[in-house]
C-alpha cells in the first residue's frame, strides 16, 4: 500500500517534469523576445509550429532512409530556420513599434494567421506523422516508473537548451551585450552599443530555440497548422510567472507549474488541473506581480 | 512600465486561455433575429440553385472538415457536370465555420437569410450542430448533418446522414462483448458528444455486465494527455473506448505506443479516428488498434469503388477517403433526390419528399428514415492495417434502423428527457 502511494508520488513527479520540460522549452525562447524586449509575440506558437514541420519534411524527402538522423539533423536546421523567420519579423514589423509594445500583441496575431493559413497551403490541413527514430523508442522502467525515451529525449533538448543560453548569456561579450540593451535601453545605446543589431541578434535567438521546441514536441504531439496553439499559453504563462526575462525564474516557474499541474490532475481530471493552474497563477501574480524573480535595478520606472 | 506590461499581459493571456475554451462548450446561438422566409423559393429563382457549404477551413477542426468540404464541393460538381438539378446548375456559397460554434451559427444564418441558400451542408462537432439548431429551425432553412454524433436529438430542418448511437457505438459495444472485452476505460474531449455519449456508454455497462475502469476528459485541442494514459495503464483495463477528437488524438496515442503499450495488453476502440486522422497520428501508433464506422475506404461496392478514384483523381492519390467524407457525398445526393421527387427546392416540400428515400451510396443500401430525418446505415467494426487503411472485421449483417433516443433500448430508459424527449415524441407515431 505504501508502496503504492510512493510510486504514484513518483510517477506524478515524472509527469510534472516532462511537462514541466515542454513549459521551459516553448518558453525558452519567450523569455528573450517577449523578456527582454517587451514584444508580445503570438506568432511564438507559429514558430515552433515550423520547427515542428522541420523533421517532417527531412524524413519525407531527401533523409527518407535516415529517419532517426532527420530528428538530430531538424534540430539545428529548425533553429535556423525559426531563427530567420524572426529576423524577418524584427526587422520588417517590430522594429517599427519599439515604443508601442502592446501593438506588437495585435500584429503578431495577424502573422500568427499568415502564418498558419501559409502551412496550410504548404502541406495541407492534416497533421503530419513523424516517424519516432528508433533509438527513441521504448523505455525504462526506474522504481515503477516508466521514463519513455521521446520524454528524456526532450528533457535532454531542454537541459542543453538552457545551458546553452545560460553561457550565451554570461560568458559571451554579445550576451553581454544583450543583457546591457534589456536593462537600459537608453544608457546602452549613448555607451554606444548598437542597440537595434543586439535587437536583431536577440530575436533570433528567441525565435530559434522555439524552432527547437518544435522538433522536439514533435516526437510527442500533433504537426499541423493548429501546433503553435496549443503550446504559446504555456510558453507566455512561463515566462510571466517567471519574472520577465529571467532564465531562472523561467525555469523555476515551469517546474513549479508542471508538477503543480500534474499532482492536481491526478486526484481531479485535465480540467480541473489546467483551471487549478491558472487560479494559482492569478493569485501569485497578486503577490508577486514581476514574477518569481524580479529586477533588482535603482530605475524609477522599473 | 515593466509591471503594467506584465499586468496587461496576464489579462490577454487569460483572456486567450478563456476563449480556446469556447470550442468544448455547449455552444450557444448566436444566431440573430431570424425571421420567416421561404428560403427555397427565392434560391431556385433565376438560372441557378444556391446551396451552401459550411464546414471549418481554419482553426483544430479544419483537419477533419477540409475533406468533407472536398466530398461535398466534389458531389456539387458531379451533379452540375451531369446536368444539375430540376435542369438548374447548382451554385456553391462556401463560408469557414472557423472550428469555433458561434460562428457556425453566424455563418448559418447569413447563408439562410442574406444569401438564401436552398439547403446547407455542414457541421461536424455536436457543439457547431447545436449552435446551427436553433437558427436553422427559426429560419425554416435545411441543414445536412454529416457526422456520427451522440443522439437524442431530432430536428425537423436537419438531416443527420452519419450514424447516430444505436448504429455506431451500441454496436461497438456489443463487438466488445462479444470478444470478452469487458473492463472498459472511457476517454473522451471534453465537450457535448463525448459527455452524451459515454453517460450512453454508461448505461449499456450497467445493463450488459460490462466494468468501467475509469472516465477522463482532454479538452480539446489539449496535447497534455501524460496524465490521464497513466490513469489508463494504473486502471489496467482490456480496452479503452475513446471518444477524443482532433489533435489530441495525436498525442494519446503516442503516449501510449512510448509507455510500451500494444494492442494485446490495452486495445482500444475509438469512435472520430478514421482514415484522414490516421495518417497525422501515425501508422505505427495505431496498427491494430480498433475502430467503428459505418463505412471504410475498402468497403467493397461498386460505388464506393467510383466514389473512391474520383476522390482520390480530384484530390490527390494521396488522399483517403473516411466516414463522414462519404457522409457528406452522399447528404448533397439524398438532398438532390428529395428535390427532384418533390420537383421544387422549397424545404418544406424537399423534406416531405425526402422520407423513405433509398439510394445506393458508397457504403451500401441507404434509406432515409420516414419520420425522424436520420438515415439507415449498416454498422462496420474495422482494425487498422500497416498501411494506414481500416479492414473490416464485423458488420451488423443489415442496416440498422437509425434510434436516436433509443426507444427500442431497455437500459436506454431515461437518457433522452428534456428537450430531447419531447423531440423524439413529436416524430413517433
Amino acid at each position: 500500500m505504501i508502496w503504492g502511494n510512493v510510486q504514484t508520488i513518483l510517477n506524478n513527479l515524472y509527469i510534472g517534469i516532462t511537462l514541466a520540460s515542454i513549459f521551459l522549452l516553448v518558453g525558452l525562447g519567450l523569455t528573450f523576445t517577449f523578456g527582454q524586449m517587451g514584444v508580445i509575440n503570438m506568432a511564438h506558437g507559429e514558430f515552433i509550429m515550423a520547427g515542428a514541420y522541420v523533421p517532417y519534411v527531412l524524413q519525407t524527402t531527401f533523409m527518407e532512409q535516415f529517419k532517426g538522423m532527420a530528428v538530430l539533423a531538424a534540430l539545428p536546421i529548425a533553429f535556423v530556420v525559426a531563427g530567420l523567420m524572426g529576423v524577418v519579423l524584427e526587422r520588417v514589423l517590430l522594429r517599427r513599434m519599439r515604443s508601442r509594445p502592446l501593438d506588437t500583441l495585435l500584429v503578431t496575431f495577424g502573422v500568427s494567421l499568415i502564418l498558419q493559413q501559409l502551412a496550410k497551403d504548404l502541406f495541407s490541413a492534416n497533421n503530419k506523422d513523424v516517424v519516432t527514430p528508433s533509438f527513441l523508442r521504448g523505455k525504462w522502467d526506474v522504481l515503477g516508473v516508466s521514463l519513455t525515451h521521446t520524454r528524456l529525449f526532450v528533457l535532454l533538448v531542454v537541459v542543453v537548451s538552457v545551458a546553452g543560453v545560460w553561457a550565451f548569456m554570461t560568458l559571451s561579450p554579445a550576451g553581454r551585450r544583450m543583457r546591457a540593451v534589456m536593462q537600459n535601453r537608453d544608457l546602452a545605446s549613448v555607451s554606444g552599443l548598437p542597440t537595434s543589431r543586439v535587437d536583431a541578434i536577440t530575436f533570433f535567438l528567441g525565435s530559434a530555440l522555439a524552432g527547437v521546441a518544435g522538433v522536439a514536441v514533435s516526437l510527442i504531439g500533433p504537426i499541423g497548422t493548429a501546433t503553435g496553439n496549443a503550446y504559446i499559453l504555456s510558453a507566455f504563462l512561463v515566462v510571466i510567472v517567471g519574472g520577465l526575462g529571467k532564465l531562472r525564474g523561467a525555469v523555476a516557474a515551469a517546474v513549479l507549474l508542471g508538477v503543480l499541474n500534474a499532482y492536481i490532475e491526478h486526484f481531479t481530471s485535465s480540467t480541473i488541473g489546467k483551471a487549478a493552474v491558472f487560479a494559482f497563477v492569478i493569485l501569485f501574480l497578486q503577490v508577486r506581480p514581476n514574477g518569481i524573480v524580479t529586477f533588482r535595478t535603482r530605475g524609477l520606472t522599473a | 512600465m515593466r509591471v503594467a506590461l506584465a499586468a496587461t499581459l496576464s489579462l490577454a493571456v487569460l483572456g486567450l486561455a478563456a476563449c480556446g475554451g469556447d470550442d468544448s462548450s455547449g455552444g450557444s446561438s448566436s444566431g440573430g433575429e431570424a425571421t420567416e422566409s421561404s428560403t427555397g423559393g427565392a434560391a431556385a429563382s433565376g438560372e441557378t440553385i444556391k446551396v451552401g457549404v459550411l464546414q471549418s477551413l481554419s482553426g483544430t477542426m479544419s483537419i477533419s472538415e477540409v475533406a468533407v468540404r472536398n466530398s461535398e464541393v466534389m458531389a456539387i460538381e458531379e451533379i452540375n457536370a451531369a446536368g444539375g438539378v430540376l435542369g438548374k446548375q447548382l451554385e456553391v456559397i462556401e463560408e469557414d465555420g472557423e472550428s469555433k460554434p458561434e460562428v457556425f451559427a453566424q455563418k448559418i444564418d447569413k447563408l439562410l437569410n442574406t444569401d438564401k441558400v436552398a439547403v446547407v451542408f455542414g457541421g461536424w462537432t455536436s457543439a457547431s450542430r447545436k449552435a446551427m439548431k436553433p437558427v436553422v429551425e427559426g429560419s425554416n432553412g435545411l441543414l445536412f448533418y454529416p457526422v456520427q454524433y451522440e443522439g437524442l436529438e431530432v430536428s425537423p430542418n436537419i438531416f443527420y446522414t452519419g450514424a447516430t448511437t444505436n448504429q455506431q457505438i451500441i454496436p461497438a459495444l456489443d463487438y466488445l462483448k462479444e470478444e470478452g472485452l469487458t473492463k472498459v476505460f472511457l476517454v473522451g474531449s471534453d465537450y457535448v458528444f463525448p459527455r452524451t455519449a459515454n453517460k450512453e456508454i454508461k448505461a449499456y455497462a450497467a445493463a450488459n455486465g460490462l466494468e468501467i475502469m475509469g472516465e477522463e476528459y482532454l479538452q480539446l485541442g489539449d496535447t497534455n494527455v501524460q496524465g490521464v494514459v497513466q490513469k489508463v495503464l494504473d486502471a489496467k483495463p482490456q480496452v479503452v473506448f475513446n471518444t477524443l477528437n482532433g489533435d489530441t488524438n495525436v498525442a494519446f496515442f503516442k503516449e501510449l505506443k512510448a509507455k510500451g503499450n500494444t494492442p494485446e495488453q490495452i486495445q482500444t476502440i475509438s469512435v472520430s479516428v478514421a482514415e484522414e486522422e490516421v495518417s497525422g497520428i501515425g501508422v505505427d501508433n495505431l496498427e491494430g488498434h480498433l475502430v467503428a464506422w459505418n463505412y471504410y475506404q475498402t468497403t467493397d461496392t461498386p460505388e464506393n469503388e467510383k466514389f473512391v478514384e474520383a476522390y482520390k483523381a480530384k484530390y490527390g492519390a494521396e488522399k483517403n477517403t473516411a466516414d463522414p467524407i462519404e457522409a457528406g457525398y452522399n447528404s448533397v445526393y439524398i438532398w438532390k433526390a428529395a428535390v427532384e421527387k418533390a420537383g421544387t427546392t422549397e424545404v418544406d416540400k424537399v423534406i416531405a419528399a425526402a422520407g423513405g428515400l433509398e439510394l445506393a451510396t458508397p457504403e451500401g443500401p441507404l434509406t432515409v428514415h420516414p419520420k425522424n430525418h436520420h438515415v439507415f446505415k449498416t454498422a462496420r467494426i474495422g482494425v487498422i492495417n500497416g498501411e494506414g487503411l481500416i479492414d473490416e472485421v464485423w458488420n451488423s449483417g443489415k442496416p440498422i434502423e437509425p434510434d436516436p433516443c433509443l426507444d427500442t433500448y431497455d437500459w436506454a430508459k431515461g437518457l433522452a428527457d428534456g428537450e430531447a424527449r419531447k423531440e423524439c415524441d413529436a416524430v413517433k407515431g
